[in-house]
């Protein structure tokens, strides 16, 4: 019997993405950026991010241009509420087509 | 080496022995002297372990429980109203898997509130998926201890060592106290499978579901009724392991003999008396004086009591007439902790061999009223003349 | 004088996943993401049961990349307690230990454990997330409940208590360090942690944690409503170094500014304050006037 197994015997979790599913399929509008309006992607160098400082869910990229991982996006809005040039807008998920919807 | 020391400073050498590292202190009567002993050894350099002043007997186990996850081998006593409010945590460490040694000084149960011994406070907790020990004397309290360690650190499983509030915890008897080359050979360090560090990070113990689910390999990982389960089969599993620890303890340190039961004048006896702890010795005073007047009568102490030894309880009392179950507690509403395993256990194992022996069921002790030895004797005598009640018999009450 | 983080400056390093069970928008998630960063990986988590229990996963799925103990609802600090005491014998003295705790599980059920570690000096952080509410178990009230707000179990009369202030009872412990933050100034937490990492005993921060469904607003507006306390006078960010008052960020600089966001706005942003009369929204104001002219003072 012994400690063999152990981490089989009791709740021992390793990390990982997406323990919520799929969270992405929460949303009822998506964040679009555009980058004519937001601040690193005019400059073509490191500034601004507010969106990424905010972003709840790990999800928008410190890159340039920010990138959001549509995956996991839950909508929420806060990038597009804070991002000062207003680069950032919400947009009615039923807009897009069914690409991510259709993935299972 | 002998000495003669009371029963809480016997567990407390045991614990100093097992070079036990984190050590949680909260102070209630009786086992109080237990961690003051403890303080002493830690403050004077003879124990290399940490010492934490806890604000509440929860917080006691909790230390334990953080502190064993993290990897050390832990320590902690406590008794009655203390161990009732750990008894979140009590749940919890056996559910973690995490071998935990823990003395309870056993005394009675609050409301109203009573110093003295019974043993309502450790048979409350039975059911929690601990390994529980009864001691009998000074010598099976150390002993115990330091089994303990070795079986838990076996079994991933926490143990209770339980030893009577005041009749051990406080009076002086000779002991050996073992040398610590030998227990060292016996127990080595804690090596546990898993033990939380941020090299191997993980998450233990968060919600866990009723079913099975995908972990982040790609494998399917128990549910929580598997991870219960598993711990109540590693439990059953212990028993085993228990008669192990003896043999190798016999080994090293010379002494040792049934792991289960620890009996007197039982062979040829027509009616045995049972009982958890000192009042077995104190039955063996009544055993003398009844063989004296030719009623073959034996006792058996029963050592461990979780995981319950149900197949050697029922082959020791196969064909006896008769068995007479002394305790300190129950299970309010309706008999006996102890009388109610036993007749399961005589039921599983002998229902259809053709003789069922007969359960006499006795509660003393309660609150610490002084269980007479006298008292111990005209009752086991009447139980063997005919079955008295089939309800438990309060013996020394004085309504 | 540690030099302030700016957000190009901040670890990039990320020690959360995406895709929690946190609720959308959840003040929580921002306030974690950037708290373990300055945190660090060589840290041990200590969790009860809370939000922060649910966005870390359930079994076998953990979000966090960081070791993590689950405790009893009570026993957050005497579990940190726990894994430092075997810390110390194994000669580490470099991993940080820190608890995150919500506010009920804080102020209520685990005051006890709480103070019991403060007043033994054990050494690490213990994290306040106040999101004002018993919010994993559905918005029941707890100590740090404002007056006035609905909850679940104050569903007309609202809460009739004031808000528990436990920094003030955490700081009567004469910890080196107590701080007051907020998840919509999560630069000012930063570096607050950075700050007091190497402190002796007990740290002890305080964090204001906007909750959509717990108080009443879109998601979006999260950082907004965050901010609008701190503006408005109600919530303060500071910090209290070895017993001194210092506030800090957007707090300090009110001082300088004189000017204060009537409250009033606070309140009518968040669907929980419905209830609140224009009496008691009079009497709030006044009292934040009062805090307010007592800080003008000092200044000068």
């Amino acid at each position: 019997m012994g400690t063999r197994n152990y981490r089989r015997k009791t709740s021992h979790s390793e990390h990982g993405p997406g323990d919520g599913g799929r969270t992405g399929s929460w949303r009822v509008e998506r964040p679009v950026i555009d980058q004519s309006l937001c601040i690193p992607c005019k400059r073509n160098k490191e500034a601004c991010f507010i969106c990424w400082l905010f972003c709840p869910d790990v999800v928008i990229s410190r890159t340039i241009p920010p990138k959001i991982d549509l995956e996991y996006c839950k909508g929420c809005g806060i990038c597009a509420e804070e991002c000062p040039t207003k680069a950032i807008t919400m947009v009615d998920e039923a807009k897009f087509s069914d690409e991510v919807k259709d993935k299972e | 080496m002998h000495i003669i020391e009371n029963g809480n400073v016997a567990a407390a050498l045991g614990v100093k022995l097992c070079r036990a590292a984190v050590i949680a202190a909260y102070p209630i009567t009786p086992q109080t002297p237990v961690t003051e002993r403890l303080s002493e050894y830690v403050e004077a350099g003879e124990m290399k372990a940490e010492y934490i002043h806890v604000e509440s007997e929860h917080s006691a186990l909790a230390v334990c429980i953080a502190a064993s996850s993290t990897g050390a081998r832990t320590f902690t006593a406590t008794s009655s109203n203390g161990l009732l409010y750990m008894h979140e945590q009590v749940q919890w460490a056996a559910g973690a898997r995490l071998p935990i040694v823990m003395c309870v000084v056993n005394r009675a149960i609050s409301a109203p509130w009573n110093v003295w011994n019974d043993q309502q406070d450790s048979i409350s907790q039975r059911d929690t998926g601990w390994i529980q020990m009864y001691c009998a004397d000074h010598q099976q309290i150390i002993d115990s201890v330091i089994k303990a360690y070795w079986l838990a650190e076996k079994a991933s499983i926490p143990i209770m060592v339980c030893y009577d509030g005041y009749i051990l915890s406080h009076t002086y008897m000779p002991f050996d106290v073992p040398d610590q080359e030998r227990v060292d050979a016996f127990l080595p360090p804690f090596q546990p499978d898993y033990a939380l560090n941020p090299k191997e990070p993980a998450n233990l113990n968060t919600v866990t579901l009723p079913d099975v689910r995908m972990d982040v390999k790609g494998e399917l990982a128990h549910g929580y009724m598997e991870i219960r389960y598993l711990l109540h089969e590693d439990l059953r599993k212990t028993l085993a392991v228990a008669a192990d620890a003896e043999k190798r303890y016999a080994e090293i340190f010379g002494r040792g003999g049934d792991p289960y039961l620890e009996s007197y004048r039982c062979d040829d006896a027509d009616y045995v008396a049972v009982g958890l702890g000192s009042i077995t010795y104190q039955l063996r005073v009544s055993v003398d004086a009844l063989r004296k007047e030719g009623i073959n009568v034996g006792v058996m102490g029963v050592r461990f009591y979780r995981p319950f030894p149900d197949a050697a309880i029922a082959k020791a009392l196969k064909g006896k007439k008769g068995v007479i179950v002394f305790e300190k507690a129950l299970s309010y509403g309706y008999e006996g902790a102890l009388a109610s395993d036993l007749k399961s256990a005589l039921y599983e194992h002998l229902a259809g061999t053709g003789h069922l022996p007969l359960v006499q069921n006795f509660i003393a002790g309660i609150g610490g009223r002084e269980i007479r030895t006298d008292d111990l004797t005209h009752n086991f005598r009447a139980a063997t003349r005919s079955r008295i009640a089939k309800e438990p018999v309060w013996i020394g009450l004085k309504l | 004088m540690q030099a302030k983080t700016t957000i190009l400056s901040l670890p990039t390093e990320e020690f959360v996943h995406p895709g929690t069970r946190a609720c959308t928008g959840c003040g929580l998630a921002i306030a974690y993401r950037i708290g373990l960063k300055a945190l660090g990986k060589d840290t041990m988590l200590i969790v009860p049961p809370s939000c922060l229990t649910v966005l870390q996963g359930l079994f076998p799925v953990a979000s966090t990349k960081l070791p993590c103990l689950n405790v009893t609802f009570a026993s957050t600090a005497a579990a940190a307690t726990g894994i430092l005491a075997t810390l110390k014998t194994q000669g580490n003295q470099h991993t940080a230990v820190a608890a995150w705790a919500g506010d009920g599980g804080t102020s209520d059920i685990g005051l006890q454990a709480l103070s019991g570690a403060a007043e033994r000096g054990d050494n690490f952080i213990y994290f306040c997330y106040d999101n004002e509410g018993y919010m994993n178990t559905g918005v029941q009230r707890s100590g740090t409940t404002p007056i006035g707000a609905i909850t679940a179990n104050t569903p007309f009369k609202g809460k009739l208590q004031q808000k528990k202030d436990v920094p003030a009872i955490m700081a009567a412990h004469n910890l080196s360090y107590v701080a007051a933050c907020s998840a919509a100034y999560p630069l000012d937490l930063h570096d607050k942690i950075i700050k007091c990492k190497d402190m002796p005993g007990t740290k002890y921060f305080h964090i204001h944690i906007p909750c959509p469904p717990g108080w009443g607003y879109d998601p979006r507006y999260g950082i907004k409503i965050g901010r609008l306390a701190v503006e408005t006078g109600y919530y303060d960010l500071y910090e209290i170094v070895n017993g001194e008052f210092k506030l800090t960020a957007a707090s300090e600089k009110l001082v300088e500014k004189r000017k204060l966001v009537p409250v009033r706005e606070y309140f009518r942003a968040q669907s929980r304050f419905k209830i609140l009369t224009d009496e008691l929204i009079a009497d709030i104001q006044n009292q934040i006037d009062v805090k307010w002219a007592g800080y003008y003072k000092q200044d000068e």
